[in-house]
């Protein structure tokens, strides 16, 4: 059955259901980490000691995978955009660029995770550790999914170019916004973990 | 696709990078904070205010919520009218005796 409304707009909504599904399915990304970010409060707000971020982790480390993670969502919008301009090679080398700066982004945080567990300190620790390795652990695995996503779009995926470019830009745009929710839930990780 | 189209998405890229310089400077700036030590009530207010216009940016304009459907905006309405109360529960441990009597 062939899928309705990926290239037109459903007359009802003013959307193609890929593009509403997305944000649909983001709303309830937004509700998972909230429910984390707010579990945070309460335990640092019911906690006798806190110590400060950047006195447990790694800021430098985090500067620049805050870097990497904006500058790739820069490049994941330059593919969406490049392909309205129907320029194929660039999509490729922009959404190659995404795929390449959340590779180094999971080898920073891995580096990071390393540092931790090779001294000993897991996630059983501390209250703060527990909740730092939750809520990047969960970061990460989102960081895992987009490469997965925008591996198969680079990939085998792209191959919807020739047959249908309205709807593989379409799949391209959605894509980004799922990338760009990610590097948002990051902006306000890094400060809260790392600077507070 | 038409030559006028491909104007405007070059216009786009024009407001992509300056959004990705602005998003570059704060990220200096919410680190530079960090080392001025600061009293924790205004680190954290300070931070998440850098925090906010920061998230802004990105979903203003990479996820393009700058000029988007009626339907996307009720939708998110309702998810900050539900975040908003989920970030207000800690609250009420305020009215916790147990924590009161240390």
């Amino acid at each position: 059955m062939e899928i309705p409304y990926t290239v037109e707009v459903r007359p009802d909504t003013g959307l193609s259901n890929g593009k509403l599904g997305v944000w649909l399915f983001l709303s309830s990304e937004v509700m998972l980490f909230a429910a984390l970010f707010s579990s945070y409060i309460l335990l640092r707000v019911g906690s006798t000691e806190w110590p400060h971020g950047y006195e447990e982790l790694n800021v430098p480390m985090a500067f620049i995978n805050t870097i990497v993670l904006i500058s790739s969502s820069v490049t994941m919008v330059m593919a969406w955009a490049s392909l309205k301009m129907n320029d194929f090679g660039k999509f490729k080398l922009y959404l190659g660029s995404t795929i390449l700066l959340a590779l180094v982004f999971l080898v920073i945080k891995y580096f990071e995770y390393e540092h931790h567990l090779v001294a000993g300190e897991g996630p059983w620790h501390s209250t703060f550790l527990a909740i730092y390795f939750t809520m990047t652990g969960l970061h990460g695995l989102h960081i895992l999914g987009g490469i997965i996503v925008n591996g198969y779009l680079w990939g085998p995926g792209a191959k919807m170019w020739k047959t249908e470019p309205e709807r593989f830009t379409n799949r391209i745009e959605i894509a980004g916004l799922y990338w760009h929710f990610v590097d948002l839930v990051w902006i306000f990780l890094f400060p809260m973990l790392y600077l507070l | 696709m038409s030559d006028a189209h491909a104007d405007d998405i070059r216009k786009h890229v024009k407001t992509y990078m300056m959004v990705f310089g602005t998003l570059m400077v704060l990220t200096v700036v919410t680190v530079a904070i960090s080392y001025l030590h600061l009293a924790v009530h205004e680190a954290i207010i300070i931070a998440l205010a850098v925090a906010t216009v920061k998230g802004s940016l990105v979903a203003l304009y990479f996820m393009h919520l700058n000029h988007e459907r009626k339907l996307i905006y009720y939708t998110l309405a309702l998810t900050v009218v539900f975040f908003a109360f989920l970030m207000l529960i800690p609250l009420a441990t305020v009215s916790d005796r147990i924590v009161q009597r240390y």
